[in-house]
This record gives C-alpha cells, structure tokens and sequence, in this order.
C-alpha cells in the first residue's frame, strides 16, 4: 500500500518498523528522544518505544559509537545517530578502528550490526560543520558498509536493510533532501526491496551517462532533463551504494553510451568519482569516447553559506561537463 | 589561604599484606580468605609471571614480533581477575595477561597476535573476555555499552548471584588523559551503570611519568565525575581482590560505577620495542623491586602460614612445564594463508572484495610450481 511521504517520514517509518520487528534494535543519539531529533527522523519514537530503546545520549559522539560497540557485543542492534556529518569526526576512531574491525579481529566470532546515521550534504544556508560530505572517508575503511538515498522510497527500503544487515553500515541522508515527497510503500516486505547495494538506472538515456548519489540525483536528473534541449539523452544512474559501488550497472551504462560524468557535492580529490572512473577505465576503456569528468565540490573547506549555491554542482555545472565529454 | 593554596591530603592506599608479607587489616575492606585460597592465588601470580616471561624470550628468539609486559602488575591483575564472577565481562587494553589467565584465555591464543598470526582471534562471549584493544581507551566506552545492554538485560540488582551481571573494564595512567576514558565516566556516572574502571597506574605511559597526565591521584577524578574513587596497593594481590570484589559487587547490585587505581610499577619496558634506561632511573626500579607482588605471597605463606618447600617446587615445576608447552606451541602456530585475509572482513563478503580474492588467488596460481 503505496502512501505520499517525505522523506523525514519515510526514515521515521523505517525506524519505527525496525523498532518493532526486532527487539534488540535501539535508537541512540543526541535529541532523539522528546525532541525528536533535530531534523525530527526520530519523532514520536520515544515516547511509543520508551527511554531505554529510543535513547538521549550524553553529547560525545565517540561514546554514542563507542557504547553502540559495546551493546552489539552484548547482543543488541543499535542505530546510531550523528546530529550533522561535521561533527561524527570525534567518533573516527571508534567507527574505523574498532566498529570496521571488530568482526575481522574476533576471526568472524563477533558481529558489528550497528548503523550509523549521517545527515549530510549541503545547501540548506547552514553554518560551519552542517554541510559536508565524508562519505569517501568510510567508503575507503575495509569493514564499513556505506549508503546512501536520493528519495522517500529508498529511504524507507534501504534503512531498514541496513538495520537488518550483520554489518555496519554507514548511512548518510541528504538533508537537504528531506523534506522532498514521493511514494512509499510502507507495507512492503523487506524481502521484496531491491538489493542494498544495487545501482538503479534511474533515467534512461543513450548519449552519455551520469552517476550520482544522494542529494545530487535529483540535480542530475534535472540536468538530464534541461539535456534533451540539446537535443542529448543522458542516462542517470543513482548509485545508491558508495561500498561496495555496482560498478557492473555503471559499466553497462557506459559501454552503452560512451560518456561518463560522475556527479557528487564532496570534493572532487580522491572523492567517489575518482574510484569510478578508475573502475570504468579499467573496464571500459575501449567503449569510452571521452575521459571520465567529475563534478563535485572544489578542494576548499565548505564555504560559508552565502556562496554555497555556487560551490555545490549544480545543473549548469553537470551539462558544462557533458558538454566537455562532447568535445573529444 | 586561596583556591590554588589547597594541597589536598596524602592518599589512601589500601593494603592487606605488606611488602614484607605480613597480613594487615583495613576497616573498611574486610577480607575472608584461607590460607589455601592464598595459596591458589599464588600459583597464579608465579604462572603468570613465567609466561610473561617466557612470552618476553620469545620475542627476543624472534618467534614474536612484539611483546607487552605485564611484570610487576601481576596482583593488579589476577586480584581483579579472581573478583570476576562467570558472567561478568572484562575489557582489557593489550597488556592484560593475568586478567586472560583468569578468565581461562590459553596464553598461546594471545601470543597469536603478538606472533602477527591474527588480529585478535578470541570470542570475547566465551570466556567473557573481550578482545585486547590497542587504541588506548577505547575499550572503556565498549564496556559502557555493553553494561547498558546488561541494565537493558535486567541483570542488574535481581540479587540474584548467578545472574547480576558487572563489567571490568582496565585502562593505564596514559590512557585516563584520554577523551574516551572521559566520556565512559560520564556516561557510566549518568546512567549508573555496572562499570569498574580499573586503572593500572604503573607510573609509566612508554617514556611519559604519570606526573605528565594529571595534577591529581587519578583516583581522585572520579569524584568529579559523581562516582566513588579509590586507590589501592596495585602490587598487594589481597587489597585488589577485596577491593575489585566490593567494587564488582555495588556495580551488580544497582549502585553504579566505581574508579580503581591499583598503584603499581611496570617493571620492565613498554614492550620489546622500548628502552626504558632512556627516560628513567634504575632506583627507581630497585625501589619497586622491594615491593614486589609476588614474594610477599611467598614471604606471608612461608612465614605465616607455614607453607612448606614442597608446595612451592611443585609450583616451580608447573611453571617449567607451562613454560615448555607455550615454547612449543608459538612455534607451531601456522601462518595464516595469503587468501585468508578476505575472510571476516564482513559477514557477507561484497561481490568487489570477492572479486579481489578471487583475481589473487589467479594470481597466486600463475606461479610456476603453485599449487604443489
């Protein structure tokens, strides 16, 4: 049964059906509690689950991870919260030393089926630490599972499956992205949702293909639509996953239309598009008829928000680089 | 008189046997013990000390890449180690060997990681004893949680003995500067968990004196925290079993965390790798010497328990045998094989990184002669 949601409603909805199918799931994290959090994901989930499920953690964000640890140890599937992306670096430690590795050092005899949720991204006119994007930091750490979701419908299928999985996963929401509706089925088996790390073609297109994740997809599928002017037919693929990538549907893509340009608000140095466009190369080097271009944040620090709209990719900057893959 | 004027008082040190072995009663920490069961602690103390030892030798014969010593932290060690019921947890750093003894760890599996034959390699849920855990504090806030999931478990003031539960977690004097030591003390003190901090202080963080982490005895900064602290004889194997007992005891019964510093010396070196005639005076370590955790077990039970010779051949002996078995066991610990590295990195590979062991394994058979 399909309904109309935003996507703060759709995590809310998967928070609440993990909390219910499952009595070993806790929520933790800083104002998850009465307030709901501060984007609200966990509204009203204390109050139907109680304090010592849907838990207000004192504010470390190592100790939020760090205890996680320690609950999964105990047998328990805690689901972390990060209030903003810029602030989960005091965790660093405690998610690449010890929840990517814990499993590993145990020889398999220890479990780690914590997800850590990042609110992420920018454009939303926020301050210093609210707008960043580290997903590339846990995508590199062996141990990790990182995803992430571009609409209601993934965000409702893909936490839960990321709850349900014996790993880790990393789990980054584009905030700014919120507050955007689409349909949700929220009857829908668990079992029945697309694979966790599946990419989807999420427009189809024959003249060049453009990767994206996150907040970014709706931005390239805006520039594949303003393409069409041109008279160019850009296929969009939301990658959904950043570890593993389905290089396999990237790949396909490009071996169909030629032309790769892969899209991210990150940075562009040693970011995600830097990894595809290795994997492409290296697979998919003879169907290329143009080198790999990204488009993604420039190598500064997150600028202040007066200037935001012009860092961050936008449709302009997407078709100038498909532009530039015409002109080899 | 102003604020920075105040010099506190001389800490406490509780202590029930003295350097020289002579039983002493404290007030406060009453300690029922027979002659036997001291005698059982002794046992551990001279086992532990000869594979520590042995595990040192090894080292040097190359057999290991690193060793962390434990010697002179023994009582430290085994007297929180004999206070753990079954089902308490303990988290150790790296160098909690006697802890492992007494929570029935085979020495060998821990001289798996030091050989580099594994990254850890036990079940913590066996033998409740979590794996050593190298970044420094780390641990503590591992034992947080998973004393959150024992209150979450309702084992925590039934009265019943085979079901509260406590967690032991360990920590160095270095490691208490760290901010995850900090945040478990918070998060112990604010959820009244069924958490003992034990800091070993043994004076030395590699070539740091304990004087560089703190202005005062670290026992003293529980209080500021909102949870009892005390400081006790790291080297008197009774004082840490009476006191971790009663610690253990209030955690399992509902009234919260306690801070232990056990005030001993680490007598040798950081590890293998260290050389401390840099930064430290050999008085110092003759000093220590005096005080040392197992000739006062030896001293109390010769001189006041009239032990006989025969008993302490007999420990001598089990030692030599311990001692052989672990040499011949580290010897013939394998190697792990070169594809073995993919596995348990996550419970359900992903299809790269099986593609990666898949493309090695190619490549390891293109070899001439692979495969034999």
């Amino acid at each position: 049964m399909a309904s109309t949601l935003t996507m703060a409603a759709a995590l809310n909805a998967a928070l609440r059906e993990r909390l219910e199918a499952d009595d070993k799931v806790l929520i933790m994290g800083m104002d998850v509690g009465k307030l709901g959090g501060v984007f609200r994901i966990t509204d009203g989930l204390q109050k139907d689950f109680g304090e010592d499920r849907v838990i207000d953690a004192p504010l470390g964000e190592s100790g939020i991870i760090g205890s996680a640890v320690g609950l999964a140890i105990r047998g328990y599937r805690p689901v972390c919260e990060i209030q903003f992306d810029g602030f989960v670096y005091p965790a660093f430690d405690q998610i690449v030393s010890q929840v990517a590795k814990i499993h590993n050092r145990s020889l398999g005899q220890v479990r780690m089926p914590i997800t850590i949720r990042i609110p992420y991204g920018g454009g939303i006119g926020a301050v210093e630490h609210h707008s960043e994007s580290p997903e590339a930091y846990f995508a590199h750490t062996a141990g990790l599972k990182v995803v992430t979701c571009s609409n209601p419908a993934d965000a409702f299928s893909m936490l839960r499956q990321s709850i349900a999985s014996d790993d880790p996963v990393v789990f980054f929401e584009p905030k700014r992205r919120y507050w955007g509706k689409g349909e949700v089925d929220v009857t829908g088996l668990l079992a029945d949702a697309p694979q966790l790390h599946r990419a989807r073609v999420v427009r189809s297109g024959a003249d060049a293909t453009l990767v994206a994740y996150g907040p970014m997809v709706a931005t390239a599928l805006q520039a594949a639509k303003a393409a069409t002017e041109d008279g160019r037919d850009l296929e969009v693929i939301d990658l959904r996953s950043l570890s593993p990538i389905d290089t396999g549907t990237v790949v396909s893509s490009v071996q169909k239309t030629g032309r790769l340009v892969v899209v991210h608000e990150a940075s562009v140095t040693l970011g995600m598009g830097a990894e595809i466009a290795a994997r492409v190369q290296e697979r998919a080097f003879y169907s290329l008829e143009a080198p790999v271009l990204r488009v993604g944040g420039f190598d500064t620090p997150y600028p202040a928000s007066r200037v935001e709209e012009e860092w961050l990719p936008d449709v302009d900057r997407i078709l100038d680089a498909v532009d530039r893959t015409f002109s080899f | 008189m102003t604020l920075h004027g105040h010099v506190p008082p001389e800490p406490d040190l509780v202590q029930l046997l003295t350097p020289e072995g002579v039983r002493v009663d404290h007030p406060d920490f009453p300690l029922e013990i027979t002659d036997d069961e001291i005698k059982s602690l002794y046992r551990d103390l001279a086992l532990v000390r000869r594979f520590d030892g042995e595990a040192t030798a090894l080292q040097r014969q190359g057999e290991l890449g690193l060793w962390a010593s434990c010697l002179g932290q023994e009582a430290a060690q085994v007297g929180a180690g004999r206070a753990l019921r079954s089902q308490d947890m303990a988290f150790p750093t790296y160098r909690e060997h006697g802890v492992a003894w007494c929570r029935d760890v085979d020495p060998v599996t821990l001289l798996g990681m030091f050989r580099g034959v594994s990254l850890g390699g036990w079940n913590p849920n066996e033998n409740n004893f979590n794996l050593y855990t190298i970044v420094l504090g780390a641990q503590t806030l591992h034992a947080v949680g998973y004393a959150m999931g024992v209150a979450r478990d309702g084992a925590v003031g039934t009265g019943e003995p085979e079901r509260d539960t406590a967690v032991l977690t360990f920590f160095g004097d270095g490691a208490s500067s760290q901010g995850d030591v900090n945040e478990a003390f918070i998060w112990a003190a604010a959820a009244n968990l069924p958490v003992v901090f034990y800091c070993q202080n043994n004076q030395w963080a590699i070539s740091e004196p304990v004087e560089r982490q703190s202005r005062v005895p670290l026992f003293q900064r529980a209080s500021g925290f909102g949870f009892p602290g005390i400081r006790i004889d790291g080297n008197d194997v009774l004082a840490c079993l009476a006191v971790s007992r009663v610690a253990l005891d209030e955690a399992r019964s509902g009234q919260g965390p306690t801070l232990i510093e056990a005030f001993t010396y680490r007598m040798g070196a950081h590890t293998t790798s260290d050389d401390p005639t840099r930064y430290r005076l050999s008085e110092e370590l003759e000093t220590w010497k005096h005080r040392d955790p197992i000739e006062r077990v030896r001293a109390y039970l010769i001189r006041e328990a009239g032990v006989a010779q025969e008993f302490f051949d007999g420990i001598e002996a089990e030692s030599e045998e311990l001692a052989i078995r672990i040499r011949q066991a580290c010897r013939a610990l394998e190697d792990p094989s070169p594809l073995s590295v993919f596995d348990q990195v996550y419970v359900e590979i992903t299809d790269e990184l099986a593609e990666q062991r898949s493309d090695y394994a190619d490549y390891l058979a293109s070899f001439e002669g692979a495969g034999r």
